[in-house]
């Protein structure tokens, strides 16, 4: 390479470069955004559909407030993280003349049933801090009573605001509109 | 008071550093780089003897980020183990999903549907692609250009996008499964794939002109932190690093795992060993995954089977007894799983091994003798990921 070529032409075509990469950025700042800033705006609520927020109850079709959950613990065993509490509920007490009258009808030979615990749950408490999102829970329920939230923008200054009781939120989601029955299978 | 060095005063620096400071030379200094250095991406530390603005000797310190990932794996169960996969690397996470999975499968007989093996296939490429922006951006961040990692994540986020449907999780996927993935790719899915690459073609010839051609990036990169094909073997790099050096080592051609025999691609090298090889070669990377997603969709549309097998293993499976090693080819490298079965619920032992860390312990040897600012531009073009390097 001669000198000249090396000391003149080649910084010529070397600082050429430079002038292309304004023009790239140049043409770039005339076009759309494609991110959001995120204060000030927020992302579409149809892009939101499809984001796996903290886990959240399904409840029944006919009766939205109660969970379809048959409180059989599959989620709790299979959790990687520990972060479900699933309560049973007990069978009802029976009272002094419920409990005469079964003891009669077992005197006299006939069958008897006590009542039964209801199948759904008393308390079914969900630690957000612990969860890992992996959907184990959702995959591995028979009833399908659990799915993905759309939750997104949620902040709290304390672990223990994290602790949700899933139970209470499908009450209140309930109350305030009917959910559309569940997407995620 | 009479000044005490690190290495005479038991008190001062920790143990890394005092076994550092012993083969101190006269005049020189020696510092800390990390654990919170921003170029570092995360918590590694690396001790550097430096005269002056060289560097003589670097010595990286580990272990900052450690989360027994290993031995997590030996109390979950199969099953659960999974999402602990996407957080071992959460620049590539679908490989390491696709590793463990494929191990276990190995252990179990299993065989994939094929449409689960091409969805395999289609969100693997697409992670891929958005490790190599998001290294693409932050390496650009490292030398002093903040534009660029703007451009990057602009497309990254339509990747994510894309990727959040059938993951539901935007960076630390666990989508696999044993005996195939969790949610079947719907239309709109595919739809958004096949409008994404004509668009991130036409955006490679502008990555090109804005980054790779600009005259400061190729000063800073060309012949900076030689890692060549011997240094490679001795320390056991993989992936772009080793590509970079000349070699065209891809599993996904020399040890073709899932359905990767079926596509038509190349296996970009550079001779030149440096970091602007590396560079170019993840540049070159990005073309050739999209080439492998437009085969790959077109491929789903008349694929057999569903997207899991029916009756796939419960996560309290029980694989018989043996062991079993599966390796992918990951964003940075070979990314392998060893896994050794009792017959019980939980794994008696699951190995992992981490392309980064053979990779960073190149830059030991790569960084004697550089410029400090050099050292990061070496460091940069390894493409570490820290939690990786850990474990």
């Amino acid at each position: 390479m001669s000198a000249f070529r090396q000391n003149v032409i080649q910084p010529i075509i070397d600082l050429w470069s430079l002038i292309v990469g304004l023009k790239v950025t140049g043409k770039c700042f005339s076009q759309k955004l494609i991110t959001v800033h995120y204060p000030r705006e927020t992302i579409e609520d149809e892009d939101l559909d499809t984001y796996g927020g903290h886990v959240e109850l399904v409840g029944k079709p006919k009766d939205p407030a109660t969970p379809k959950c048959i409180s059989c613990m599959m989620c709790v065993t299979n959790c990687p993280s520990r972060c479900l509490k699933v309560v049973k509920a007990k069978a009802p007490k029976l009272t002094a003349e419920q409990q005469e009258a079964l003891a009669e009808a077992k005197a006299r030979g006939e069958k008897v049933k006590k009542p039964r615990a209801p199948k759904t749950p008393q308390k079914f408490i969900y630690d957000y801090s612990l969860c890992s999102l992996c959907a184990t829970c959702i995959e591995n329920c028979p009833v399908h009573s659990l799915r993905f939230s759309h939750t997104m923008y949620w902040a709290t200054t304390s672990r223990e605001e994290l602790k949700l009781d899933l139970l209470a939120r499908l009450r209140r989601q309930a109350r305030r509109k009917p959910r559309p029955a569940a997407k995620e299978s | 008071m009479k000044r005490q060095y690190a290495g005479t005063d038991p008190l001062a620096g920790d143990f890394y550093t005092r076994q550092f400071e012993k083969d101190r030379g006269e005049h020189t200094l020696v510092v800390n780089m990390g654990p919170q250095h921003p170029s570092t991406h995360g918590v590694l530390r690396i001790v550097i003897e430096i005269d002056g603005e060289y560097i003589l000797r670097a010595d990286p310190v580990l272990g900052y980020l450690h989360r027994m990932q290993e031995k997590m794996g030996e109390v979950q169960t199969w099953g659960q183990y999974i999402p602990n996969m996407g957080r071992v690397d959460y620049g590539h996470p679908l490989a390491w999903n696709w590793a463990y999975v494929g191990a276990v499968e190995k252990l179990m007989g299993i065989q994939v549907p094929e449409r689960a093996e091409y969805i395999r296939v289609i969100t693997c490429e697409l992670n891929r692609l958005t490790s190599h922006l998001l290294w693409w951006g932050a390496y650009i961040l490292d030398l002093g250009a903040f534009t660029p990692i703007m451009y990057s994540f602009d497309d990254r986020e339509m990747l994510l996008d894309i990727l959040q449907r059938p993951t539901a999780s935007r960076l630390t996927y666990g989508y696999f499964r044993v005996g195939g993935v969790r949610k079947d790719l719907d239309d709109r899915c595919i739809e958004m794939i096949k409008a994404f690459i004509p668009r991130f073609r036409s955006r490679l010839p502008m990555y090109k002109d804005l980054v790779t051609d600009n005259i400061i990036l190729r000063k800073r990169v060309e012949d900076i932190g030689i890692i060549d094909r011997d240094m490679c073997r001795r320390y056991g790099c993989s992936g772009p690093v080793l590509r970079g050096a000349g070699e065209p080592y891809d599993l996904r051609r020399c040890e073709p795992y899932s359905i990767y025999d079926r596509f038509d691609f190349e296996i970009p090298t550079e001779e030149t060993a440096c970091s602007a090889g590396r560079y170019l070669v993840r540049m070159a990377e990005m073309e050739q995954s999209l080439r492998i997603i437009e085969q790959a969709v077109e491929g789903l549309a008349h694929a057999e089977g569903g997207h899991i097998m029916p009756k796939a293993p419960k996560p309290s499976m029980k694989p018989p007894k043996g062991e079993a090693y599966f390796a992918v080819e990951g964003a940075r490298g070979k990314v392998g799983v060893y896994a050794v079965s009792e017959g019980k619920k939980v794994p008696y032992r699951i190995k992992l091994r981490s392309p980064s860390y053979s990779n960073l312990h190149a830059f030991a040897e790569a960084a004697q003798g550089t410029l400090l600012a050099d050292a990061v531009a070496t460091l940069g073009s390894l493409d570490l990921i820290i939690p990786e390097i850990d474990r």
